[in-house]
């Protein structure tokens, strides 16, 4: 057997003590299609960051494991040691001057040039560029691709789709490329681009280099790969060839969990949902940047607590945001039967919403002030409590001292006291903050959005915890999360956003494969079917 | 009790206490030579006091998320106008005074507001667009100043009668009302106790504003807009009120320069008003997102005696005038270092 062109081999990561890659093994043989699929955060970025040496992985201490290209040990400490050794890189996002021409971006850094009279005396840097031995290079990439635009035409007005070619372009035109890595390169392309694209990537497999693709889209999988790996929270759950797996499968194996790791907590009260609907929405899009909404109805019932799952960027988090006014967005929206404002906090905020961001650090804390001073912020500001009585409306530190300590007791927030600035704290503690801030402003709706990202596994299950006290006392929850694991471990419905759209709601014991197939675009009918 | 050590040179700050060694060695220095020290620090106390809510007036803004306000001209020439109003009326004492201020506020409140439109329209650019309208208005009012229709004869040029001069002087109306208020000496050290006691009051209002429901919310709007979006808070009302507190302070803070100094210097008297203060409030500790009002207090009394007993110091020691080069080096230069610290308090 040949060597393989790329293999990794052990890899471990941890980032701060949270471990983000379990002994990751990954091998990519010459003129493979290699499919790596897994939820956001099951560790495929950090897995391409360490292949290619990113600074983010160096400046975090490293990783543990090794990386072998053609059966030699390598160490990158740079991007460019790894384009160098022939790894190449398409980002989801474009990474091209949109000024300069096809043949510019293609040979970018990578100019060929001519000498001249100047270059005699001043260097190579004054070299001429050879711009027909350019463009003929980028022609020949092109074509490879089965691209008929020219080369000389700008960047700038090219559709979406060609630009991913382009980078393509850019990529197999270096000529000891070996290896492709496609990071959800079809994310942003139509149903007809990406199936052009898949297309060149068997061509270009068939010409030799081998090609590690990082995608969602399980059709896209199945058409197109060799062999797929799934990873799921930093561990590799099966590698195999394609034949060995349908979608159903990969589909559940990308969402499902060990039975033991989260149980469903038993819950003590049960929501009354005799017609008890406390939220009604209809037809809501939120215009929210790379999260929008494109018109969804759903129903929450008093007492609840309704997930709100789906892969990034199909919108969830659109919602909470959009019904607080976060995000310009437009529709119906009925509290107890009232309608709420649309684009106007305040009013969301007097009606008794509350919203925990996603968005911790940006929208959820003044990182700069102190615990007591966030947690009553908000309702300070909203609905004039922790004020002196008196024209001035001073404000009543004696009050904010008071309550900021029984916030921290009952909330377990671990500080050196209540003037402790929030930015020092771990990521569990300021979201205990944020927990506690909602509750302060005693909601009858609580939004919360991604409560447990970027926190450890022991504040994780607190913060959980907090939120089913919070419903227990009363308050319907609405808890957005990119982890399916946990909403099902707490919520009593959960919905399934597609490309802002509403694909489902399922219950939280409904089969794995029925999860992984909305999230990945099939309706209810169809799951049901299966 | 060493961690309240620790604590207390925390919030005061390596760079204050360099600045506050140095000052030191400068009186020592000082002592050494003929110079009086009890009449350089008469002299400072007084430039404290003039300059004093000038710098204060750099906390509004900057709480409110609009940084430095560069733009203190605006608020300045407000107060130049109730200024040159209640001479007109040849108002003397604490009348003049008075008067002065009660017609510079409305108008720093209106011309506050106007400003507030333009800065909030260049949010992220507010610092380097407020130096330039600053600029220009004071270009755009020395027009005003020749053609405007004061009559009173100690105004005006006295040939041709129209146009106020350059500089005119307030010893016959108003001059000191606040810097002799309840003044008294101990042995050569003059104490402008009415001066001081009036800068500690508006100071103190200015701390009473931030304990407020306002301007809590100002503060929030300040450093994390997005935070404040999401409870509700209009930003660009708060900003707004921001500029406007921050340009009234300024022309407040005018007709008490004005007394004190003695002159009011026309035309381009006021070009570079907003440096002093802006350098003050930085040394201060503030940075460009976060001032408190003792970062002020703290400011003024280091940056003005710094300058007062530097000085003559400078002079004594070294031959030849440099003194005014060193100030220029001296205050510039602090400004630059503050601003190449944008986190402020304990890290600048």
């Amino acid at each position: 057997m040949s060597v393989p062109v790329l293999e990794m081999k052990g890899i471990s990561k941890s980032f701060y003590g949270t471990q983000v890659l379990k002994n990751i093994n990954l091998t990519v043989g010459k003129g493979e299609v290699h499919c790596l699929v897994g939820e956001n955060g099951a560790g495929k970025s950090t897995l391409m960051n360490i292949l290619f040496g990113m600074s983010v992985i160096v400046q975090t201490g490293g990783f543990e494991g090794s990386v072998l290209i053609n059966g030699r040990e390598v160490a990158f400490d740079s991007p460019r040691a790894a384009i160098d050794a022939g790894i190449g890189m398409v980002h989801q996002e474009f990474m091209l001057l949109p000024g300069f021409s096809v043949t510019e971006n293609v040979k970018l850094n990578r100019e060929i040039t001519k000498p001249n009279l100047f270059s005699a005396v001043f260097g190579n840097k004054m070299e001429t560029l050879n711009r027909k031995k350019m463009a003929q290079d980028t022609r020949t990439a092109l074509d490879k691709l089965g691209m008929t635009i020219d080369e000389w035409v700008p960047v700038a007005g090219l559709p979406v789709g060609y630009l991913q070619f382009v980078e393509i372009a850019r990529e197999i035109d270096k000529e000891n490329l070996q290896l492709l890595v496609l990071d959800e390169p079809t994310a942003v392309l139509t149903e007809s681009e990406a199936e052009q694209f898949l297309g060149v990537i068997q061509r270009l497999a068939q010409s030799g280099i081998c090609i590690l693709f990082i995608t969602h889209r399980l059709d896209e999988v199945m058409a197109v790969a060799d062999r797929i790996t799934i990873l799921k929270d930093g561990e590799l759950v099966r590698s195999g060839p394609k034949e060995d797996f349908t979608i159903s499968q990969i589909a559940e194996l990308m969402v499902g969990r060990k039975i033991d790791t989260e149980s469903r907590k038993k819950r003590t009260t049960r929501p009354n949902d005799e017609g008890a609907v406390v939220l009604q929405v209809r037809d809501l899009r939120v215009n929210m940047p790379g999260e929008a909404l494109r018109g969804i109805d759903l129903d929450v019932f008093r007492g609840e607590i309704l997930g709100i799952g789906g892969l990034a960027g199909h919108g969830k988090v659109g919602l909470a945001n959009g019904i607080m006014g976060l995000y310009p967005s437009q529709g119906k929206v009925l509290y107890e039967g009232q309608e709420v404002p649309l684009n106007d906090t305040r009013a969301a905020l007097k009606l008794g919403l509350a919203f925990v961001s996603e968005d911790r650090r940006g929208v959820g804390l003044v990182l700069e002030d102190s615990i007591a001073n966030n947690i009553v912020l908000t309702s300070m500001q909203s609905q004039e409590k922790f004020l002196k009585p008196g024209l001035l409306k001073l404000k009543d530190e004696k009050k904010i001292m008071s309550h900021a300590l029984e916030s921290i007791d009952k909330f377990d927030i671990r500080c050196t006291g209540p003037e402790q600035i929030v930015r020092r704290l771990s990521g569990g503690n300021q979201q205990k903050v944020c927990l506690a801030r909602a509750f302060t402003q005693e909601p009858k709706l609580l939004f919360v959005s991604e409560p447990t990202r970027g926190i450890d596994v022991g504040a994780k299950s607190r913060v959980l915890e907090l939120i089913v006290e919070l419903n227990e006392m009363g308050v319907t929850v609405v808890i957005t999360s990119s982890e399916l694991a946990e909403l099902r471990s707490i919520a009593d419905r959960i919905a399934i956003i597609y490309e802002g759209r509403l694909a489902g709601i399922l219950p939280p014991d409904a089969p794995d494969v029925q999860y992984g197939l909305l999230m990945a675009g099939k309706s209810l009918e169809e799951v049901g079917s299966r | 009790m060493k961690e309240r050590l620790v604590a207390i040179y925390h919030g005061f700050g390596l760079p204050r206490l360099i600045i506050a060694g140095f000052l030191l060695l400068l009186l020592i220095i000082a002592g050494g030579t003929e110079l009086s020290v009890a009449g350089l620090l008469s002299d400072a106390l007084v430039r404290i006091g003039q300059n004093g809510i000038y710098v204060l007036a750099m906390v509004p803004s900057i709480q409110a998320g609009v940084g430095l306000n560069f733009g203190l001209p605006v608020g300045v020439i407000c107060g130049i106008v109730g200024v040159l109003v209640a001479m007109e009326f040849s108002l003397l004492g604490f009348s003049g005074f008075l008067v002065a201020i009660l017609l510079a506020v409305p108008l720093a409140i209106g011309a506050g507001y106007l400003y507030s439109l333009l800065i909030n329209r260049v949010a992220g650019q507010e610092m380097m667009v407020g130096t330039y309208v600053g600029f220009s208005v004071v270009a755009g009012m020395c027009i005003f100043w020749l053609m405007a229709p004061f009559k009173n004869p100690a105004l005006i040029w006295p040939v041709g009668g129209q146009g106020l001069r350059v500089t005119l002087t307030l010893a016959d109306t108003f001059a000191g009302v606040l810097n002799d208020f309840l003044a008294f000496e101990i042995s050569g050290l003059k104490v402008p106790t009415g001066l001081l006691l009036f800068y500690g009051f508006i100071a103190f209002l200015v701390w009473v504003f931030f304990r407020t429901k306002a301007g809590v919310a100002m503060e929030v709007v300040g450093r994390n807009p997005r935070f404040a979006a999401a409870s509700g808070l209009s930003l660009n009302k708060y900003r707004t009120l921001g500029i406007i507190m921050s340009t009234v302070l300024a022309a407040i803070g005018y007709a008490v320069y004005a007394q004190s100094f003695g002159f009011v210097q026309l035309y381009n008297g006021p070009l570079m008003t907003a440096f002093p203060a802006v350098a003050g409030v930085l040394i201060g500790g503030a940075s460009t997102r976060e001032a408190k009002v003792r970062h002020a207090i703290l400011g003024v009394v280091l940056f003005q005696t710094l300058l007062t007993v530097a000085m003559p110091v400078t002079n004594q020691l070294i031959e030849g005038n440099i003194s005014e080069i060193a100030r220029v080096v001296v205050s510039n230069g602090m400004i630059l270092y503050a601003l190449t610290r944008a986190t402020g308090g304990d890290q600048a």
